[in-house]
């Protein structure tokens, strides 16, 4: 027996990956903060019922669970913060106007979202509720890249889709039920043999619209195209108009589109989006617009928001060899004085605790404090 | 990932598949500078310097392209479904290497009773995820006994009652004496192409995508 084996895609975070996630998670909050973004901490587990409002069968799977004993039902461990923050926005706030929301938390995953995802991925994220015009989803988008910029990961490509175009086709179609599903599944892994095969008996202009579907991803000519094949439909045109808006919005980003990216098309009602960046084989981040998910909970809102995973933004970064902390004997005449002081200028100062072989550098210290001629000064470590 | 940015990786298995693909790379202007089945190098290069393919096991094929391994690869729809196809788009049917995906029997078993029966059948196969959402299908039992390679021995020393795998010719199964008794699927394989990678590598991949397409059409 190892003892000291961790489950399967759990994993410790280790002092120097640590000290960065932790800088990295304050500086976010504190951009999120300056951005009028309300800091909010959600319990880690709920009703299970709760937790799945709105989510497809995928989420289920996904959550760990676990009897309360207190009242007999299920509970679940999140697998995702943002319905917690959909339900506080919806319930328990109650403001009017636009309410602005940030978190940050370990969510636990049963099955691993990815390939080398880890099941404890630690979700950082901004939402905003109350505004349903493509203002909020253009500043969550741009909060994003400023999120990965700030984290010093270059986004390499921004996609962009919108869930309101295949919703409008399968209502046009008369398609729901399993053939939704099926076409779901087949439109997300743009497998047109497979779509070929289930909308044989399809209608036209629905028909030749969805057989479009897979191709249309690329630059903002994909707007254009799928402008010629799709039927006229105000709900169509108004996808559409919404992603032009969005390109124009988002000069200096490497925006590209997809519209067969149905991501979480139970949740989401409209905007979509997904970074990728060039190291990682899958997205960094995602996001997109969920207006209806705040009815469940008593109050419909317009919402919008991202979220990423920490810990795969910190695998994304170099390691960096950081300041080393100061090494201090443990008494001294003025000492507690210059301790404070360095202390007051974000220096680490380890107190040298006696009767130690080892070397201290293993503690992570590169320099020590002496005194020479009455006055504490600092010194590189000698050993 | 350990594969060069402005460049593309295509993972692909020797033998039919690659022997099949290779009118596919010409159509694209990509000519391998080895054949694998006479080197044995597992990273063989092409006339064009930023596009490379990577040997591997057949059923190994989309496992590299989901991690990103590789950007583009042709694995069969037989070894997609065992995969589950996660983290992969698979937008063409390449048309070949075709077969089909079968039940087989011995001669003189009465595979219709037995299913009618609900009696719980023994299955030898390779593809554990096909063969049991076919049973299910069907609503019949089974037991799945996992082999690596030849099924046809399995029934014949009484390991199980059928076998489900893949069928060109049919002369193994007739020179081991079983019979087709139903058929599952067709299979061919498919071009698949990493999530990511068609974000990023677009204008790369696109033109490949495309030629591929156009020659798969004039057959």
């Amino acid at each position: 027996m190892h003892r000291w084996l961790l489950p399967e895609a759990i994993e410790d975070v280790l002092p120097r990956e640590a000290k960065k996630l932790e800088a990295l998670r304050r500086s976010l909050l504190d951009a999120f903060r300056l951005r009028g973004y309300d800091l909010v901490i959600p319990p880690l587990l709920e009703y299970l019922d709760s937790l799945l409002i709105g989510s497809g069968s995928d989420l289920n799977l996904r959550t760990f669970k676990l009897v309360d004993q207190l009242s007999g039902r299920t509970l679940g461990i999140r697998a995702d913060i943002t319905p917690q923050v959909a339900r506080m926005d919806a319930h328990l706030l109650n403001r009017e106007g636009v309410t602005r929301l940030c978190y940050f938390g370990s969510v636990l995953h049963a099955l691993p979202a990815g390939f080398t995802s880890t099941r404890e991925p630690l979700q950082i994220g901004a939402e905003i509720y109350g505004h349903g015009g493509l203002e909020a989803d253009l500043e969550i988008i741009r909060l994003l890249g400023e999120s990965l910029a700030l984290s010093g990961v270059q986004a390499s490509r921004l996609d962009l889709g919108h869930v309101g175009v295949f919703k409008a086709l399968a209502d046009l179609g008369g398609i729901a039920g399993d053939l939704e599903q099926e076409l779901l599944a087949v439109l997300q892994a743009k497998d047109v043999p497979g779509l070929k095969a289930l909308v044989e008996d399809v209608a036209e202009p629905v028909y030749s619209a969805l057989m479009a579907l897979p191709g249309l991803y690329g630059g903002p000519e994909v707007l254009d195209r799928a402008q010629a094949v799709m039927p006229r439909d105000p709900r169509i045109q108004a996808a559409l108009d919404d992603l032009r808006g969005l390109a124009a919005g988002l000069t200096g980003l490497p925006v590209s589109f997809d519209l067969a990216d149905l991501r979480g098309y139970h949740y989401h009602s409209g905007i979509v989006f997904a970074a990728y960046c060039g190291q990682h084989p899958g997205a960094i981040a995602l996001g997109g617009r969920y207006d209806e998910v705040g009815q469940a909970f008593g109050r419909g809102r317009p919402a919008t928001g991202f979220s990423m995973d920490m810990r795969e933004i910190l695998r994304l970064l170099p390691v960096e060899k950081d300041a080393g902390a100061i090494l201090a004997p443990l008494v001294g005449e003025g000492l507690d004085w210059a301790v404070a002081e360095l202390r007051r200028a974000g220096e680490a100062v380890v107190p040298a605790l006696p009767g130690h072989e080892g070397s201290w550098r293993e503690a992570g210290c590169d320099r020590q404090l002496v005194k020479k001629d009455d006055l504490w000064v600092i010194v590189p470590l000698a050993e | 990932m350990g594969q060069p940015v402005n460049g593309i990786t295509l993972a692909l298995s020797k033998g039919r598949i690659f022997e099949e693909t290779l009118p596919l790379l010409a159509a694209a202007g990509i000519v391998p500078v080895e054949n694998p089945e006479s080197s044995r190098k597992l990273i063989i290069g092409t006339n064009r310097a930023d596009v490379r393919l990577v040997i591997v096991r057949a059923s190994d094929t989309p496992t590299y392209v989901q991690y990103g391994a590789a950007d583009l690869g042709i694995a069969g729809k037989d070894t997609l479904i065992e995969h589950g196809g996660a983290g992969l788009y698979q937008p063409l049917d390449l048309e070949i290497a075709k077969c089909r995906m079968c039940v087989a029997v011995p001669v003189g078993f009465d595979y219709a009773a037995a299913v009618k029966q609900g009696s719980r059948l023994r299955v030898a196969t390779k593809y554990i995820t096909t063969a049991r959402e076919h049973f299910a299908s069907k609503g019949v039992h089974v037991d799945l006994i996992k082999l690596y390679g030849s099924m046809e021995l399995a029934p014949l020393v009484g390991l199980s009652d059928v076998i489900v795998d893949l069928v060109s010719s049919g002369g193994t199964l007739k020179a081991n004496n079983l019979v087709e008794v139903e058929d599952i699927m067709p299979i061919s394989s498919r071009l698949i192409v990493n999530q990511a990678s068609l974000k990023m590598k677009r204008e790369l991949l696109q033109p490949v995508i495309d030629a591929f397409a156009g020659a798969v059409k004039k057959d």
